[in-house]
């Protein structure tokens, strides 16, 4: 046993410098030459500052703005430095009051809004989802229209230029990215 | 079930058996020792590292001292995350200056990364400094994956070995399993994860500030969005690879900056079952006989498909709870889900890193229909057999397989054979402690902490699922899952050492007695084929295998699901 742990410090030790520093090392340099901006979390710059990730959401909660998923991080929503879900089970009634409380709160903004599309009444896992459905941004599209003095097309059309489609056309969900959409209606109403 | 999930599904699956196949061979001239041309240029690196650790790289030993070697390794293994952990406050690469952790995570995670369960109780990004997540977690990944495979290639040597007193040497093992297999498949999986826009950075966490300020606690507003990056990439790879599941970030791969796209979400599904598919294929070549090596990964997958179905109906179906809400659920159940992914590819996901020992999550479990999470908690009890992790997932279906050749020769009245040799009463000793020891641990462990205060405390829902967690937590840990029903509060000394110890069980507790059986089955003669003898590569023996993992893990865990995810399936709204 004992010359077994000898060879096993020696062992962890080279192995250790083979996947715990060269291999890291390796993988950052590769990666900040070859993809910089992915590798440092794609973030979006404005006016030379950064505003954001094209990757983590935003809290949104305003009328002026597209409202993206609920986020269940502590001590605040979409807090990037904790992420994580609501854990909370399918039959706890913690769930149920929670959906009917956002349902209740899209509904005083937009009266009589039927199908609710579910993403858009629960929280999603990381609580940094940086998307929403097609159908979640189309049952916003005429409330941040009136809220901004925008036509429903306008906003349409910024909808459809921030929507992707499935990878390749198979992989994933269609979908819709809430942060660059809510960046680029600021743009288009600054605009004189 | 959508079209388009029935569609990826489909693939996944045809991707998975078309990597199968090159990627076993090439494990199999490894081990063999025949190192294919591809990485034959790291031979002088493999030879460096026996020469100053003084390793004798053709000396090859018998069980009892490879099992020696094991627990040496993977007890060093433990004392040094342990010991990174502890010092983290004072040690460099600590850019957020996170603080030592507690004694009692601290041994939990050094646990649970040496034992490959990589059960996460902490927050990666609150708690581990850069220096830690790679010196010792994205070692550890590394390592204990390796240990796993070094311990199938033991089992598989007693096989195609007959009147030996040896079973390899462990350290070439391992080696070669890290240097030829691990690490050439991680770092192209970690750069093409990079380019998806997986983080790979020592900077420190970057703050941005929002374009509309959010709520804030005391009613105060939140301006600014503080967003955790980090050499993520680089653990990403192989935290899939190695069947490993620890994430860099709390959400694991749910986080948009460890799994950002619907094709990041593919590859790393893939990486999650490569190897142990591959395995099936790598022990079929080097005991000279392929088929055998298809007949247990089609066992494997009849398994797998099925709970696939039943997860990915579940999940589309939506919870039943919110349906008189006027919710519009054809996107299914997503709570806790992302949109890139929908509910299709979560319930994939979760079907496939239960069925590997993996653990990862790209959605969270806990708030899982009781019928998906029912397929994601059975999967584990099974014994983590369905491809399960790197090696031990392989060892253990070898065991399962010896069980079904066992129950063969009773009813035929003969002595059971497999793959050349008699399997007699020791071998079926160790077979079924590798069978029942983890099962014990599972149900024994969840007696404990539901009978006790601290055991109770810890559960975050109300009802049946409650009990889910527990049950979920001890399936995960006794069989080295490491997946969650995260709403557990189980950072705390009560799981912490509850789970750990469930871990060491689940790992060694099996590991051993399989070495046992590798070195009684090396000793043996080989018997030859006679007219007695059963075919194991034929439909029916594959029909056979899965039937006997079926029905152990039905009947062993039956009662305890009745009173967790069945019970609450029933209390569903109708």
């Amino acid at each position: 046993m004992k010359e077994a742990l000898r060879t096993s410090v020696v062992m962890l030790a080279m192995l250790t410098l083979l996947t715990g520093v060269a291999y890291p090392l390796v993988v950052t340099a590769v990666a900040q030459v070859a993809f910089p901006a992915q590798a440092n979390g794609s973030l979006i710059v404005r006016e030379g500052r950064p505003v954001g990730s094209s990757l983590i959401g935003q809290p949104f909660s305003g009328p002026r703005y597209f409202r993206g998923r609920p986020s269940a991080t502590s001590p605040v929503p979409y807090n990037a430095a904790s992420s994580g879900g609501s854990n909370l089970g399918p039959l706890n009634p913690a769930l149920k009051d929670g959906v009917q409380a956002r349902i209740a709160d899209l509904r005083r903004e937009a009266p009589g809004l039927e199908g609710i599309p579910v993403d858009l009444v629960t929280a999603s896992g990381s609580g940094l989802d940086p998307h929403i459905s097609p159908a979640s941004a189309e049952a916003q599209a005429s409330r941040v229209a009136k809220a901004r003095g925008m036509s429903e097309d306008e906003v349409r059309a910024l909808i459809v230029r921030h929507s992707e489609g499935r990878q390749f056309g198979i992989l994933g969900e269609p979908r819709v990215n809430v942060l660059l959409l809510n960046l680029s209606l600021d743009e288009a109403t600054e605009r004189p | 079930m959508t079209t388009s999930g029935l569609i990826q599904i489909g693939l996944y699956l045809l991707a998975l058996g078309a990597c199968a196949r090159p990627l076993g061979l090439f494990m199999a001239g490894v081990y063999e020792g025949r190192i294919p041309r591809i990485v034959a240029f790291l031979r002088p690196l493999e030879r460096l590292i026996y020469r100053i650790a003084g390793i004798a790289p053709e000396a090859e030993i018998g069980w009892r001292r490879y099992a020696t070697a094991l627990l040496g390794f993977s007890l060093v293994s433990i004392v040094s995350v342990y010991a990174l952990q502890r010092f983290q406050g004072v040690l460099p690469l600590n850019p957020e200056g996170l603080p030592a952790v507690s004694a009692d995570s601290a041994f939990n995670t050094a646990v649970s990364f040496g034992t490959n369960t990589n059960w996460q109780g902490y927050g990666g990004e609150a708690t581990m400094s850069y220096l830690t997540q790679a010196l010792a977690l994205t070692v550890q990944n590394f390592v204990s994956a390796a240990a796993g495979m070094a311990v199938l290639a033991a089992l598989i040597r007693g096989f195609s070995r007959h009147d030996s007193d040896t079973i390899g040497n462990f350290w070439v093992d391992l080696t070669r399993s890290t240097l030829y297999i691990l690490l050439p498949l991680s770092l192209v999986l970690a750069l093409v994860l990079v380019s998806q826009g997986v983080v790979q950075t020592f900077s420190p966490y970057r703050e941005i500030t929002l374009v509309e300020p959010g709520p804030g606690v005391d009613g105060k507003e939140t301006k600014t969005q503080r967003i955790a990056v980090g050499p993520a990439a680089s653990q990403v790879a192989i935290k899939q690879l190695g069947t490993n599941g620890g994430g860099f970030f709390n959400a694991n791969s749910a986080h948009p900056l460890e799994n950002p796209t619907p094709l990041s979400n593919s590859l790393e599904m893939l990486a999650l079952l490569l190897i142990p598919a591959a395995l099936c294929l790598t022990f079929g070549e080097m005991i000279g006989d392929r088929r055998q090596g298809w007949a247990v990964l089609s066992a494997m997958t009849i398994v797998f498909v099925a709970m696939i179905g039943l997860a990915v109906v579940a999940e589309g179906r939506g919870n039943p709870a919110l349906a008189a809400l006027g919710v519009d659920q054809a996107g299914g159940n997503m709570e806790g889900k992302e949109v890139r992914f929908g509910s299709d590819m979560s319930a994939l996901w979760a079907v496939a890193t239960t069925a590997a020992s993996n653990g990862a999550v790209n959605s969270m479990h806990d708030s899982f229909t009781p019928l998906g999470g029912l397929a994601a908690m059975w999967l584990m009890q099974l014994g983590e057999v369905i491809f399960g992790g790197v090696g031990s997932g392989l060892y253990g279906m070898l065991a399962f397989a010896l069980v079904a050749v066992f129950l063969a020769g009773l009813m035929v009245g003969r002595t059971p054979e497999y793959l050349g040799k008699k399997i007699g009463a020791f071998e079926m000793k160790m077979a079924s402690l590798v069978i029942l020891l983890p099962c014990a641990t599972v149900l024994v462990g969840t007696a404990v902490a539901v009978s006790l205060p601290q055991g109770k405390a810890a559960v975050a829902n109300p009802g049946p699922h409650g009990f889910s967690e527990i049950l979920y937590a001890l399936s995960s840990a006794s069989n080295n899952n490491g997946s969650a029903f995260a709403g557990l509060g189980a950072n705390n000394p009560f799981y912490n050492g509850l789970l750990g110890l469930a871990m060491l069980v689940g790992r060694f507790g099996v590991m051993i007695p399989i070495l046992a059986i590798a070195g009684a089955l090396a000793a043996k003669k080989r018997t030859p084929v006679g007219p007695g003898t059963l075919p194991t590569h034929t439909p029916l023996f594959v029909a056979l295998l899965a039937a006997v993992v079926v029905v152990v893990g039905a009947l062993s865990f039956f009662p305890a699901l009745a009173l967790g995810p069945i019970v609450e399936h029933l209390m569903l709204p109708a």
